[in-house]
This record gives C-alpha cells, structure tokens and sequence, in this order.
C-alpha cells in the first residue's frame, strides 16, 4: 500500500540530491539542474497532498505556478549565463567574483 | 482509472522497443569494415573542418526561448479550452483569454522588432 | 492484485527517478547530466500520473522535457569552448556538497518520521483538467493573468540580456 509518507520520502530525498547538486557543482548550468530537481521535489510533495488531503485540487493549481516560475527561471539564468560567457569567457561561478574583467 | 494509461504505456514500451530493436539489429548484422574515410563525420562531402563541437549562434537561444513561450500558451489555452464548456462563464472566460494571449504577443513583438527573428 | 500493480510500478519509478537525480547531480559531464535529468522529469511525470494528477503530467512533459530540458541544453552548447573545460567540480565541493546535503536530510528525516501523517483519504481518481480550468478562471484568476505578465517579463528580459553587443 502506497500512502502520502512514501511520497514525502521520495521528495525529500531528491531534495536532498538537489542540495548536494547546487552546493557541489562550480559549473553555473549544473547548479541550474540542481535548481530543477528542488523544484520538482516540491512540486511532488503539492501534488501528493492534494491527492491524499482534503484541499482539493489547489494544490496541483499551485504545481502549475511552479512550474511556469520554473520556465521563467531557466529562461533568465540562462540568458545570464550566456552574457556571463561573453564577459568572463568561463560558466565557473568562483571566476565570476570580479565586478569587471 | 489508471487502466486508461495502458495504451500510453504500450506506446511508451513499442517507440522505445523499437529504436533499440533496430539499432540492436543493424549492429549484429551490418557488416562492419571501418576505413579512417568512413570514421570521419559527414559534413556533405567536403573534408571536414574543426571539431564538431562548435560554439552555437545565440540566436538559437531566442528561438528557443520563443519555444518556451509558446510552449506555455498552450498549456494554458488547453485547459482553457476544456473548462470552456461551462455556459455561464464563456464570454467572460474570452475575453480573459484575450488579456492573456494579447500581453504575451507583447513579448512576442518585442522580439520580432529586435530583428531576433531576421537570420542575417 | 491492483494493489501490488500499483505498488511496482511506484518503486520502479522511485529506482528510476533516483538513480538518474544521482547520475545527474554527480556526473561530471554536464551534457550527460543534463540527460539523466531527462529521465528523472519523466520519472515524475509517472508519478504525477500515479497521484491522479493527469494534466500536471502533460504539463511537465511538454513544459519540463519539451521546453526547459532543451534550454539547457543550448545553455551548454551555447556556453563552451571544449568539453574539458566544463569538468570544474573537484572532490573538495563533492565533498563540502555531501555533506550539506546529509544536514539539510537529517532535518528532512526527523520531521518526515516523527509527524504522524494522516491515513490517507482514497478520493476517487477523475479526469482533473477542466476542474483545474474552472479554478483557474475563478479563485486564480489573478494568479493567472499576473503568470502571463511574469513570462513576458521574463521574456523581454532574457531577450534583452542575450541580445548583440553591437547593435
């Protein structure tokens, strides 16, 4: 029988694996697939309460949200990123610490 | 309810079986005779010129994000569509839908205008 | 016998969806990460299904794998000279990840098993898209109009930053 606390671990879990992704990588667009796999973490955790919870379907709303923030985010760091390239010529976020070249 | 997912999985399962039946196959009876001509990568005839693994236009990246964009739109237009069955919110539902296509067709010009969408 | 179905099919995907967060958290090739990513948003999407919610599924299909997935990518095609020199991590920031990593799960582990989690509720399992349709043209209406102001904002903005120095 699979219940809501098989799916908070699960979450927690890849939050974890998130955590430990933005923390260890220096590579600017791995932090950004660390970000990705938080956010799908707590998009499972909205979603497996509102299947099991009495709130009704708010909390897939709330998914959805998340998910267009998602898009919105990548979209941004990305393009930040790329002017990041064009200035620095690296993605090592430790080189990026000067103001200018 | 989740018994209706079945063909969705026998899809899943016949697409991916079948990209790898094929590769499997045309590995175990194609015959091999390599030749440093046949390894190069093709490139239309001509020698090849650098490695493959060029720097890519940014202008990929703006269609890209216009993909995305429009990738939203659709989202939302399809559960517009489908919750436009109820009578007593459609024409309010419209020109909501009009409000939002017409704020995204703002970025939409933005871009064009910028000439993101002109490959010079 | 539904119910052992249901319960296999839930830990393939937890395999599934783990193993590939791993592969993409620690492989040092940032364009093989990037597909292990693919195999853990598809992951989720199976466990959106198994939840019920049937159009959060198509959304992170079509949203996740079809749009931010290929992002990604033209993030790293559009952001290296070689590959080498995208292997920047070294075992002093695994190790420094790990361990922040075992004290944000510590926290995660002590609330997740000392809360007694209600039994769950079995509410029945329906078609979700056009209720979510009528909420999102009542109770979120403005939640709905301000996301499509974010995505141009967004839009512009990520425009704006990649455009030609010289023009």
């Amino acid at each position: 029988m699979i219940t809501l606390h098989h799916y908070l671990v699960v979450a927690a879990l890849l939050f974890t694996i998130g955590i430990v992704c933005v923390i260890s990588r220096r590579n600017a667009i791995g932090i950004l697939i660390g970000i990705e796999l938080i956010l799908n973490a707590a998009n499972l955790n909205l979603i497996a309460f509102s299947r099991y919870f009495e709130v009704g379907l708010e909390g897939q709303v709330f998914a959805i949200f998340v998910i267009i923030l998602a898009a919105c985010e990548a979209a941004i760091a990305l393009a930040i990123l790329i002017s990041l390239f064009a200035s620095f010529g690296t993605i090592d976020v430790d080189a990026a610490q000067r103001m200018k070249r | 309810m989740l018994q209706a997912y079945f063909p969705v999985f026998l899809l899943l399962l016949f697409g991916v079986g079948f990209a790898v039946f094929t590769m499997l196959l045309s590995h175990f009876i194609g015959k091999k005779k390599p030749t440093p001509v046949k390894l190069s990568p093709y490139e239309c005839g001509i020698k090849p010129i650098g490695t493959a693994r060029i720097q890519f236009f940014v202008k990929f990246y703006l269609i890209a994000l216009l993909f995305l964009l429009f990738d939203m739109e659709t989202i939302f237009i399809l559960i517009w569509a489908v919750a436009f069955h109820d009578k007593s919110i459609q024409v309010f539902a419209l020109i909501e839908m009009v409000v939002f296509i017409t704020i995204l067709l703002v970025g939409y010009a933005y871009v064009w205008r910028k000439g993101a969408l002109k490959w010079r | 016998m539904g119910n052992v179905v249901f319960a296999i099919i839930f830990y393939a995907l937890v395999v599934m969806v783990l193993v590939s967060a791993v592969a993409a958290a620690f492989l040092r090739n940032i364009v093989m990460a990037a597909f292990a990513l693919f195999f853990t948003l598809l992951g989720m999407a199976g466990f959106y299904v198994l939840l019920g919610a049937d159009f959060l599924a198509i959304t992170q299909v079509v949203v996740y794998v079809g749009g931010i997935l290929i992002l990604l990518l033209f993030g790293v095609l559009l952001t290296h000279r070689s590959i080498e020199t995208l292997e920047l991590e070294t075992r002093g920031t695994y190790v420094l990840g790990i361990f922040g990593g075992l004290l944000v799960y510590g926290v995660l582990h002590y609330f997740l098993f000392s809360v007694s989690w209600p039994t769950p509720l079995m509410k029945p399992l329906e078609p979700t898209t056009a209720a979510i349709g009528q909420l999102l043209l009542s109770k979120y209406l403005l939640p709905f109009e301000v996301s499509s102001v974010t995505l141009l904002i967004a839009l512009i903005g990520a425009a704006y930053l990649v455009r030609r120095r010289d023009t």
